[in-house]
């Protein structure tokens, strides 16, 4: 009874989507504040609705009712109650229920956190994040029915993949949706921007903090399926540029430059019809990832849904909204205004020479996802791009975008002085370039990607550091005071880039500096790497909930002196019949000792892999400061809408009037 | 304007090849068994652990080799297909329960409909590795001299019967 319960609450918040997508979009046209108010109860009503079928959903797996086909086909008895909840978005039909309760999350918080925003402008934009729910509610109920029963039922579930068995898939998909679906926001402020003829500073205002928020859970959501993937692969990666981890990282590539462009806008009123292009792009790829794992278009670990009918159908949808949203940005962007110049050295310059080589790496990494796809439908042959591709392609594009990265902040708005800038950066170029030269001398390893690495990092923190000391150093104010005297955005932008040098400083040293050794080991042998002892201790079986272990440990000396011991397993769930590895990995700020066992061979001797990863945790602590810095840019008091008295100053019409009185 | 139509443009060629795309099988990775003979075995009968079944059996007819297991989620959707084939009569079908207990496998046919004419028992997955199995179910079109025609990786669906199986039988049984 429940999950019909379920199935017939999707099928109202289809209907109110529908109203919601279409009354307030012509009411805004028609200038009927009755229809246009419609948006705000709606959204409240759909979130409800949908939220519901989700609680629905939960409740059929926690009681294991396995007269739900999609609860019958990812989960079973055995499997403990956090996984079975996580096991609600780990398939295909339970993760677009995911997506479309998310997405009527995000509506649901633009609607009550609009105050400030003219109605006809939040009635559009709420209307085609109803347009948006219209497609992905239809698209579930059409193909992709969570509720559907399976009669007779099953006696018991086929189980969870042991894969997504982690504390990583209870937060990895959430996270990433809410960054995916977070970008629609944006995407409805554009389309609502474009469809009301109101490109202007205050747009961008409003959809500064949204775009950032979304941008904050993409990152912390690519991180962890990074960190996911290299304690849970088990062969120490943490990045594979597949198919998958491409499609999230591009709505990334394309929401950073967005969020940097969208600054331009709101500062000097340029770059406009290009932040337009970049807040539909973001929301574009998002679909096109979603397009990409659910429709089996290309093979990956991810893709456990290959039905042609639901890849007709996310295809069909792309069309209309993407197809649409860039005509009507063809039919619209003509007509927006210029916005205010700029020189050539200008950190507008910067900002949109680092915001085309970020959308040039999204592109690069477009063709090269889709690329053995385009071969194969030219009936050219399969082939599959790997890595060697995407280093070779990506390095190059991002080595300048992080160079200018470092100059950016510090150039002047509008017109400053290649001299100046010369004078004030050669400190930092300096200290940057020493570094890059001595350290891997020192760490006994140069290679030109290595120093490369090392000299962008450093030059981004000195840079950083001069700017900081620029701004700090120059007051007469105790150090508090300099700090709070600078807005927490600006801070947030510090600690951001800072980031990005601490990534770049990781990904540097661990791609330089790591080692690894595959060994057959008989219990008491000992294998040697990077200083380090690691003595096995053998294996023994031990019995999970739904899966029976092989549990090795290792011990780890230095010198004779115990450091760690690693605990790597090796499992095999029962009722998949699937083997998997669990890494034993003793994090460290200095470097990860990491250890995975192979096969058992005879004589109870096994094959371990043993790695020696330096700084690699620096990889996903940078990501960490990106998104807080990020994070500190929200909290900025610009975006405090209570303080505030509601400012009625910014309706559509004042902004158009003052646009006309600026002409 | 015309400037402004060229994402459009990009993207529109982008859906063509997505669209062509969804018609392609990535997986679909020719089976260098195709062409060969099949590797010759003798497992005990799933009915009956006493005799025996070799593909030697079937010499001089066109049958179908299709590889289950009761464990096999993909197994439940062709199974209904496969057994309405065999009520058709028009082909033998000869099943290996792959890596799978008797007490289940029997049980899966009571419940489901046999659809076999013979099931053999590979219990350990031996036979599995000569014919290259590395996903359950697969399906192998076996000519009158034993050689390989086809292999279907992944469940058996209409389509596939209709538009490469039964035609491709119906050529060899003419043969």
């Amino acid at each position: 009874m429940i999950p019909e319960i379920g199935h017939f609450s999707l099928i109202l918040a289809l209907l109110v989507s529908l109203v919601l997508g279409s009354f307030p979009i012509i009411g805004a046209a028609r200038g009927n504040t009755v229809w246009m108010g419609l948006a705000k109860p709606l959204a409240g009503v759909q979130f409800v609705l949908i939220a519901f079928a989700f609680l629905c959903l939960v409740y059929a797996f926690a009681f294991m009712d396995y007269s739900v086909l999609y609860v019958a086909n990812n989960s079973n008895s055995k499997l403990p109650l956090q996984f079975r909840i996580a096991a609600v978005w780990g398939g295909h039909e339970g993760s677009l229920l995911l997506w479309a309760l998310i997405l009527s999350i995000w509506t649901v918080a633009v609607s009550l956190f609009s105050k400030r925003i003219p109605d006809d402008m939040r009635a559009r934009i709420l209307g085609v994040m109803g347009l948006i729910s219209v497609g992905f509610l239809l698209f579930m109920l059409m193909v992709s029915n969570p509720f559907e029963r399976l009669i007779p039922a099953a006696l018991d579930g086929r189980d969870l993949n042991p894969l997504l068995q982690d504390p990583g898939m209870i937060f990895h998909p959430p996270m990433l949706y809410m960054g995916y679906v977070g970008f629609s926001v944006a995407f409805a402020f554009s389309i609502a921007a474009l469809l009301g003829g109101q490109l202007d500073a205050a747009w961008a205002r409003w959809s500064r903090p949204w775009t950032i928020l979304a941008w904050i859970f993409l990152t912390v959501g690519i991180m962890a399926g990074s960190n996911w993937a290299y304690y849970e692969l088990g062969w120490g990666g943490w990045w594979f540029w597949d198919a998958v981890e491409n499609a999230s990282f591009m709505p990334w590539l394309v929401g950073t430059a967005l969020i940097h462009s969208l600054a331009v806008t709101e500062k000097r009123g340029s770059f406009k019809a290009w932040t337009v292009l970049l807040a539909i792009c973001a929301f574009s790829l998002s679909l096109l990832g979603t397009f990409l794992v659910r429709s089996g278009v290309l093979t990956s670990v991810h893709a456990f849904a290959t039905d042609p009918r639901r890849g007709i159908f996310i295809l069909a949808f792309l069309v209309v909204v993407i197809g649409g949203s860039l005509l009507l940005f063809a039919w619209r962007a003509s007509t927006v205004g210029r916005g205010g110049k700029f020189d050539v050295v200008s950190r507008e310059s910067f900002l949109l020479a680092n915001n085309v080589l970020l959308a040039v790496a999204a592109l690069s990494v477009l063709l090269g996802t889709l690329y053995p796809l385009f071969l194969d439908a030219l009936n050219l042959g399969k082939i599959s791009v790997g890595p060697p591709y995407f280093d070779a392609v990506f390095a190059p594009l991002m080595a300048p975008a992080i160079f200018l990265m470092g100059v950016g902040p510090i150039a002047r708005w509008k017109e400053a002085a290649l001299p100046e800038l010369a004078k004030r950066l050669r400190w930092a170029f300096g200290i940057s370039i020493a570094t890059a030269v001595i350290l891997p001398l020192m760490l006994g390893n140069f290679t030109p990607m290595i120093g490369l690495g090392l000299f962008l990092a450093f030059w981004v923190f000195a840079t950083t550091a001069e700017l900081v000391y620029q701004r700090l150093g120059k007051s007469d104010l105790p150090l508090m005071g300099r700090i709070k005297a600078n807005s927490r955005s600006w801070w947030g932008m510090v600690i951001a880039h800072l980031g990005i040098a601490v990534f770049v400083l990781g990904v540097t040293i661990v791609k330089g500096f790591e080692s690894e050794i595959a060994v057959k080991m008989l219990p008491g042998d000992v294998a040697h790497l990077a200083g380090y002892d690691f003595t096995f201790d053998g294996v023994v079986d031990r019995k999970g909930p739904n899966y029976e272990a092989s549990h090795g440990q290792i011990h780890v000396t230095k010198n004779g002196v115990l450091r760690t011991i690693l605990e790597p397993e090796k499992r095999l769930y029962t009722v998949t019949n699937m083997p998997m590895t669990e890494a034993g990995i003793s994090p460290h700020l200095i470097h990860d000792l990491y250890a995975s066992l192979g096969e058992p061979l005879d004589g109870g001797a096994w094959s371990v892999r043993i790695y020696h990863k330096p700084m690699v945790e620096w990889v996903w602590f940078g990501c960490l400061m990106m998104a807080f810095g990020g994070f500190l840019a929200l909290a900025d008091k610009r975006y405090r809408l209570k303080k505030r008295a509601p400012s009625k100053e910014i309706t559509s019409k004042a902004v158009k009037s003052s646009k006309k009185a600026k002409a | 304007m015309k400037r402004g139509l060229i994402p459009l443009a990009i993207f529109l060629i982008v859906v063509g090849f997505l669209f062509k795309g969804l018609f392609l099988d990535p997986r679909e990775v020719p089976s260098p068994l195709v062409g060969k003979p099949a590797p010759q075995f003798s497992l005990p009968r799933l009915d009956n652990p006493e005799t025996k079944f070799s593909p030697k059996d079937m010499l001089g007819k066109v049958w179908l080799f299709n590889v289950w297991a009761s464990w096999c989620g993909a197994c439940r959707d062709e199974h209904p297909i496969l057994v309405e084939l065999s009520k058709a009569g028009f082909v033998p079908v000869i099943g290996m329960d792959y890596k799978d207990t008797r007490p289940e496998a029997q049980q899966w046919l009571d419940q489901g409909g046999n659809p076999y004419n013979v099931v053999a028992v590979d219990a350990d997955g031996r036979v599995g590795i000569d014919y290259g199995v590395y996903g359950v179910p697969e399906t192998y079109v076996i000519d009158k001299a034993g050689m390989i025609a086809y292999k279907q990786i992944g469940p058996v669906t209409y389509d596939a019967l209709r538009d490469k199986i039964i035609p491709l039988v119906k050529r060899l049984q003419a043969q």
